[in-house]
């Protein structure tokens, strides 16, 4: 069966952070820090092997980090991995059935346990240091 | 004799009737290449449900709109459908709520249409049936000379949330990963997996984890949620995924 007949939104409706709140938002950017952290661990090899091309090579590719667009590409970097980590702790917690909730009987209207308070803290958390990190990132590269 | 009447009383007033524009998704697959939205002005009180609303169609506006619904008491989970873009069973889901003038219907995502609103169920129920939610054990209690098989309040408490799904779908048609993946077992298959092995009557724990540990099994999970978010019974499938995880990963024994 096609993903036409099966009705399936993709990766439009996988993607799309706009509903079902902050566990959502989380969710696309693990997937979106996860695929960025691996384009730069395959840079990173790229740029640490110029190396072998003579110190001409590694000299000028350590002059295009120290570019402005480098630096951007290198707070994002920073941002990307903070994230990634601190909201990884999260995830990785509760794939082990931590800080889930306990099962119960539950009254109306229904609030599920595993989208608690705890959760969600974690996730602004994971969002306020990778944004303190980038700038203290920028405030590094771009101040003397 | 004198003959006896039987008068009831009518209410003093009748609040006034409003009006709402039901935006309703048409589509039969077999004769159409897409979806059409037909509009419909269809009065309402606060206690009208979208069901009533598209039963309102339905008897006076248009017959031929293909809705499923069955028991009107979100007990049979028949009448699941994207409301506002939301999944939300349409007996359960009053207008006055969605405090919207157009309130859009289609059939769930992730789920093949049938017709209009009416989508298949038949891939849920075969990945539902294919982790064997039932007892698991060797002896039964209907065995001569077998007695009841007792349980504590506590041990209750621990699968009887997951054992009010009412298979109505609404946590397989937003999961992210059923969005892109045809073969994942489904956040609803996957919570009914828990509520079997957590009940201490059943024995069945090993087979059911060997059915969930595959590559498009629990480990597809990324835990979005939004299983949880859209559950009309409070099942937490999201919750259930985690424990059952647990298992595997051996925080939990």
């Amino acid at each position: 069966m096609t993903r036409v007949e099966e009705n399936k939104e993709g990766i439009k409706g996988m993607a799309n952070p706009t509903r079902y709140g902050i566990e959502r938002v989380a969710y696309l950017l693990m997937r979106l820090t996860g695929l960025g952290l691996l384009v730069y661990f395959v840079a990173h090899i790229a740029e640490t092997s110029s190396i072998l091309q003579g110190k001409v090579a590694w000299d000028e590719m350590l002059a295009l980090t120290q570019t402005t667009g480098g630096h951007i590409i290198l707070a994002l970097v920073i941002g990307m991995c903070v994230f990634h980590t601190v909201n990884g702790i999260r995830v990785m917690l509760g794939h082990g059935g931590i800080g889930v909730g306990t099962p119960g009987r539950l009254d109306y209207p229904y609030k599920p346990p595993s989208q608690n308070a705890r959760h969600k803290i974690a996730i602004y958390s994971s969002i306020v240091l990778a944004a303190i990190a980038m700038m203290y990132g920028l405030a590094v590269m771009f101040g003397e | 004799m004198a003959a006896q009447s039987t008068q009831i009383s009518k209410p003093t007033s009748i609040p006034a009737s409003k009006y709402v524009t039901l935006r309703i998704s048409k589509f039969n697959p077999k004769k159409e290449s897409s979806p059409k939205f037909i509009d419909f002005k269809v009065p309402y009180q606060k206690w009208t449900t979208v069901l009533d609303a598209i039963l309102h169609v339905k008897q006076n506006l248009d017959h031929s709109i293909g809705v499923r619904y069955s028991c009107r008491q979100a007990s049979c989970g028949s009448c699941g459908m994207k409301i506002n873009g939301r999944p939300a069973l349409a007996c359960f889901t009053k207008i006055i709520e969605l405090n919207s003038d157009v309130i859009t219907v289609e059939p769930m995502n992730n789920f093949p249409i049938i017709r209009d609103l009416v989508v298949g169920f038949e891939r849920m129920f075969s990945t539902h049936k294919k982790i064997k939610p039932y007892i698991i054990r060797e002896d039964s209690e209907i065995t001569p000379g077998t007695k009841e098989f007792l349980q504590t309040p506590e041990e209750v408490e621990k699968y009887i949330q997951f054992s009010n799904c009412i298979k109505c779908g609404l946590c397989n048609s937003v999961c992210p990963t059923m969005a892109t993946d045809s073969s994942f077992v489904g956040p609803q298959a996957l919570a009914q997996a828990y509520r079997y092995i957590a009940d201490t009557r059943d024995k069945g724990k090993k087979d059911r984890l060997k059915i969930i540990d595959d590559s498009h099994g629990i480990w597809r999970c990324h835990f979005a949620g939004s299983c949880s978010q859209v559950c009309p019974k409070g099942v937490d499938p999201a919750m259930g995924i985690q424990l059952l995880r647990g298992y595997l990963l051996g925080f939990r024994s």
